[in-house]
């Protein structure tokens, strides 16, 4: 396919790997956010191919494992309801809330539907004037001006039952975490470059000056990655932090204007929990006053759900980039895709699937064993 | 769900008063919104994330990319021999 194939060359990917070992004169770690770039790394194997000095470490960048585990009890609470059809993206099926997932909710009889994209939803709803039609809205700010559109045609058409059960996460407050978490070991950044697509880049250029990081948008074929390592790797040896777009054919310093303003007129920022990690502050989306009435949350009052978390899982430090898969006792063991402890072993965003699907079962330390 | 596509824009239409378009990928060809790309033409590349495009590919930029890659593969082609 045009604009992926070409990306993908092998020999061009040598030349690469080369040219970043020729750069280094000492190891740097560097952190991906973006559950696409894992999927890409660990399916190719990038991170074993690369030199020894580079070290990359995975973030909380897939949106499906950092949704707070009360997001997902109360989506359980409202799916499980007679007159409701809860719509949701596939990769929120098996998500373990506290008790159950919502692949659970719908073989016990309740109308849960997986749809493509949240138009899909609003669809039903018009279709289907006496249900309610509750759309799962989780994302990072990729999905919100699809989310956003909904809800805003929802109101237009005075489609009072339709509803949005909102979770989304932006991504420069989840840099500013990583970077200020005891500890910390990531020296630069790979952007997500479908994030900055709509958002632009502009707003990553403040956070490289204060934490004098190089931040790379970067796009998510094997060359597009490595391209982004070997700018990322030159800006560290010569101690420039400052924000490089390697994805020029997708994203812009803009970013998606028209976008961008649809977003702001139906969300607002707000602070965000983030299964795994804990409260970031201003680093979710909420629906404006004006669209409280379509806010599933407050229509179904389920926000005094109390959650309980397994106490097994360490996806909390996998998604920091503290600890591999590899590290967790329950890997590979109690905790599989068909019956997952954690949500980064539920997406093929995941971390943890990632690994798994691509057979990386040893432990740690090897999991990110190099070579030359 | 963080997967987004690049594909052709075949059409362009309005349905209930949005922007929309059957876009091909790679033989795949779905109905996808284009209310956030109000330039895009048909023939154009867009990057399609849940059912809606959020950004045309640029192929000049494309293009510019790749042949960096092209050229570092060359340059070490050239230091072999
Ligand atoms: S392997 Fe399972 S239990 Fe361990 S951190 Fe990953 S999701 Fe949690």
């Amino acid at each position: 396919m045009k604009y992926i194939d070409e990306f993908r060359d092998e020999k061009i990917a040598r030349a690469l790997i080369r040219q970043i070992a020729g750069r280094l004169t000492r190891e740097w770690v560097v952190m991906e956010v973006c559950g696409g770039q894992t999927h890409t790394i660990v399916k190719y194997g990038l991170d074993q191919m690369l030199p020894e000095g580079v070290r990359v470490v995975h973030g909380p960048g897939c949106p499906v494992c950092v949704t707070p585990l009360e997001k997902i009890d109360q989506a359980i609470a409202i799916a499980g309801l007679d007159d409701v059809i809860f719509c949701s993206f596939g990769d929120m099926m098996r998500v373990p809330g506290s008790a159950s997932d919502l692949h659970q909710v719908k073989a016990a009889g309740g109308d849960v539907r997986i749809v493509y994209s949240p138009l899909d939803a609003l669809r039903l709803a018009r279709e289907n004037p006496a249900k309610k039609v509750v759309f799962f809205a989780v994302g990072f700010e990729t999905t919100a001006p699809a989310n956003a559109l909904a809800v805003w045609q929802a109101a237009r058409e005075g489609l009072g039952n339709f509803f949005m059960l909102v979770s989304h996460v932006r991504v420069p407050p989840a840099l500013t975490a990583v970077l200020e978490a005891p500890g910390n070991r990531v020296q630069g950044f790979l952007a997500a470059g479908h994030v900055c697509a709509v958002m632009g880049t502009r707003e990553y250029e403040p956070l490289a000056e204060q934490y004098r990081v190089p931040i790379v948008p970067t796009g998510f074929e094997p060359l597009d990655i490595l391209d982004g390592i070997d700018r990322l790797v030159r800006l560290l040896e010569a101690g420039e932090a400052r924000v490089e777009n390697q994805y020029t054919r997708v994203v812009s310093r803009d970013g998606n204007l028209a976008a961008q303003e649809r977003i702001f007129s139906v969300f607002e920022i707000c602070d965000q929990k983030w299964r795994g990690i804990g409260e970031i502050p201003a680093s979710g989306f909420r629906l404006k006053k004006d669209f409280v009435r379509h806010d599933a949350a407050v229509a179904f009052d389920v926000r005094d759900i109390a959650p309980c978390e397994s106490a097994l899982c360490m996806s909390g430090d996998v998604l920091k980039g503290l600890k591999t898969p590899g590290d967790c006792p329950a890997f590979a063991s109690e905790c599989t895709p068909e019956n997952p402890l954690g949500a980064t072993m539920v997406s093929a965003e995941g971390a943890c699937a990632a690994f798994y699907h691509y057979g990386r079962h040893e432990k740690a330390g090897d999991t990110i064993r190099r070579k030359d | 769900m963080c997967l987004s596509v690049p594909g052709k824009v075949l059409d362009i239409s309005s349905e209930e008063g949005f922007r929309m378009g059957r876009v091909d990928f790679g033989g795949i060809v779905k109905k996808v919104c284009l209310e956030y790309l109000p330039d895009i033409q048909v023939g154009d590349y867009a990057l399609v994330h849940v059912g809606f495009a959020i950004s045309r590919v640029l192929p000049e930029e494309a293009e510019k990319t790749l042949k960096l890659f092209r050229e570092l593969d060359g340059m070490e082609e050239r230091e072999e021999r």
